[in-house]
């Protein structure tokens, strides 16, 4: 028995393509060389302030996650090292070295480790994917879902003097893309 | 249904996380239930789970806002590795839990004789169908609840309920777990790993998923393959039970044993409470807080309405589910499927 994929949206997958095009248009201008070293306090800061997410990672502190937002023009890797925070950004068309992978569109991973997005109903609906090592994808998700509040403003709180501005988009575009979620 | 016809249920709900166990206790939970990070729940998986620490804290928590929590110590021990469990019962009376959820009879032997007082609720795990498996339990280790098999019609819950003196929890959202709970060996055939002994069903670092460039899907859990999905199917957890077989007597795939589906239970509330369930429960640990978060604000609406003695209006949870499919399993009929 065969089951087609529903009528019913999945996280960001039915709301207006101008709105799910936003993070693309406005990241696919900015040069990686400018984008690092923004990424590099991103995962210094999550690091100092989220001491119990490397806790919960256990043994997959040291692996490489390959974080591919689709519809952005690069791809991340993170080594959620607490000691040690890797989070560097390369083109999508080069050659990365990973443990283990996860891909969707950048407002559903952005909604989903904000705690906003069931990662299971999303692999559920073929939003998410997931390859190599799922043991330690399983781990990072539970990591950060058990983070409190919001972390998303605290990768925006990253952003130093321009925390204000970064936090303030990235809400217009959850809340308006929200309104198409189901969940 | 009026609101004298029934007691008000406790909404029983899952807590994978400190931060789940929150969200569900703010979204209206009456209890939550959760685990340790080792074998001795049938969560235990990878970066899920509770610290003693964190017990401590959830607990404070909880209670400090009126409700419950469970600790589901409700795994098998092996020979010669009874200490880890036994060091669970203990954690939990050190730390202020409401009731174990235990499913071993040595371990229910354990709890009941070193700490009297200590509430015990029998888990899914043990099976406990009929009458007289669950009066045993009652009589011998002082069991004050069984959560029931998803196996048994809303009739025969019913019929249960006159014959025994404790309560019934019963589930109303999640896993439909139609295999005989406790007792299923798929995952540790593949794997080496045990659902019912090490709380690992499926093990992640066993699990494969492979797609190729037209966007179809295989998975497989250690040398076998679970299922195919094309491009356009959705999807269901890696286990063996969910998987699509093939043999020479179909002449397509087929679900051999149950389907990527969700039980809700949620237009059957009425007949539940009804049937004498005391307790309602909703399965997912190993979900996310958003998912904790909906489900349970869902269905406590759903219960206050009926007790308020109106129409209850459930919140589309269909997202949620797996394969996007629904199902009341045999809760209203043996031939569901």
């Amino acid at each position: 028995m065969a089951h087609s994929r529903p009528a019913i949206v999945s996280g960001a997958r039915n709301a207006p393509p101008f709105l799910l095009d936003i993070p693309r248009r406005l990241l696919s201008i900015v040069p990686l060389v400018v984008l690092q070293p923004v990424l590099d306090r991103i995962a210094t800061h999550v690091a100092r302030s989220r001491p119990r997410l490397f806790a919960r990672l256990g043994p997959h502190t040291d692996k490489r996650y390959l974080i591919d937002p689709v519809d952005l023009p690069f791809v991340l890797v993170l080594i959620p090292n607490s000691a040690q925070p890797f989070l560097k950004a390369f083109p999508r068309d080069g050659k990365v070295e990973y443990d283990a992978g996860i891909a969707g569109r950048f407002i559903n991973l952005l909604t989903m480790i904000d705690a906003s997005l069931d990662g299971d109903a999303l692999f559920f609906t073929r939003d998410l994917r997931v390859v190599g090592d799922v043991e330690a994808v399983v781990a990072l998700r539970n990591a950060l879902d058990d983070c409190d509040g919001s972390i998303v403003d605290t990768i925006t709180g990253a952003f130093g003097p321009l925390s204000g501005p970064a936090g303030l988009a990235l809400s217009v575009v959850r809340r308006m893309t929200a309104g198409h979620r189901p969940v | 249904m009026s609101a004298t016809e029934f007691h008000r249920p406790e909404l029983v709900c899952p807590a994978g996380t400190p931060a789940a166990a929150r969200a569900a206790v703010d979204a209206g939970a009456d209890a939550v239930y959760c685990g340790l990070q080792n074998a001795t729940n049938a969560r235990n998986f990878p970066g899920l789970n509770f610290t003693e620490e964190e017990i401590a804290e959830t607990a404070d928590y909880v209670h400090g806002r009126g409700a419950k929590i469970l600790l589901a110590v409700n795994t098998f021990p092996p020979a010669g590795k009874f200490d880890l469990w036994r060091g669970a019962i203990d954690l939990a009376v050190r730390r202020g839990i409401d009731a174990v959820i235990v499913a071993d009879i040595g371990v229910a032997a354990y709890a009941s004789s070193r700490y009297p007082a200590l509430r015990m609720h029998l888990s899914v795990q043990a099976g406990a169908s009929s009458p007289e498996a669950i009066r045993f339990y009652c009589e011998e280790f002082g069991v004050k609840r069984v959560v029931l098999p998803r196996m048994l019609t809303v009739s025969e819950i019913a019929d249960i309920h006159r014959q025994i003196p404790c309560e019934i929890e019963a589930f109303v959202f999640g896993n439909i777990g139609m295999m005989a709970e406790g007792r299923c060996s798929l995952t540790n055939y593949a794997t080496g790993v045990s659902t019912n002994m090490d709380g690992i069903c499926s093990a992640a670092g066993d699990v494969h998923y492979d797609e190729d460039a037209a966007g179809n899907l295989t998975v497989r859990l250690g040398n076998f393959v679970l299922d195919r999905f094309g491009c356009n199917e959705s999807a269901g957890y890696p286990t063996i039970c969910k998987g699509r077989y093939s043999c020479s007597a179909r002449t397509e795939p087929y679900y051999a044993f149950e389907e990527p589906v969700t039980l809700n239970l949620s237009a059957l509330l009425p007949d539940l409470m009804r049937a004498g369930v005391t307790a309602l429960k909703i399965e997912g640990r190993q979900r996310s807080r958003a998912y904790v978060k909906a489900v349970v604000a869902a269905f406590r609406k759903a219960v206050d309405d009926i007790g308020a003695g109106k129409e209850a209006r459930l919140a589309d949870l269909i997202a949620l589910t797996e394969g996007y499919r629904e199902t009341e399993g045999a809760f209203r009929s043996k031939t569901w499927r």
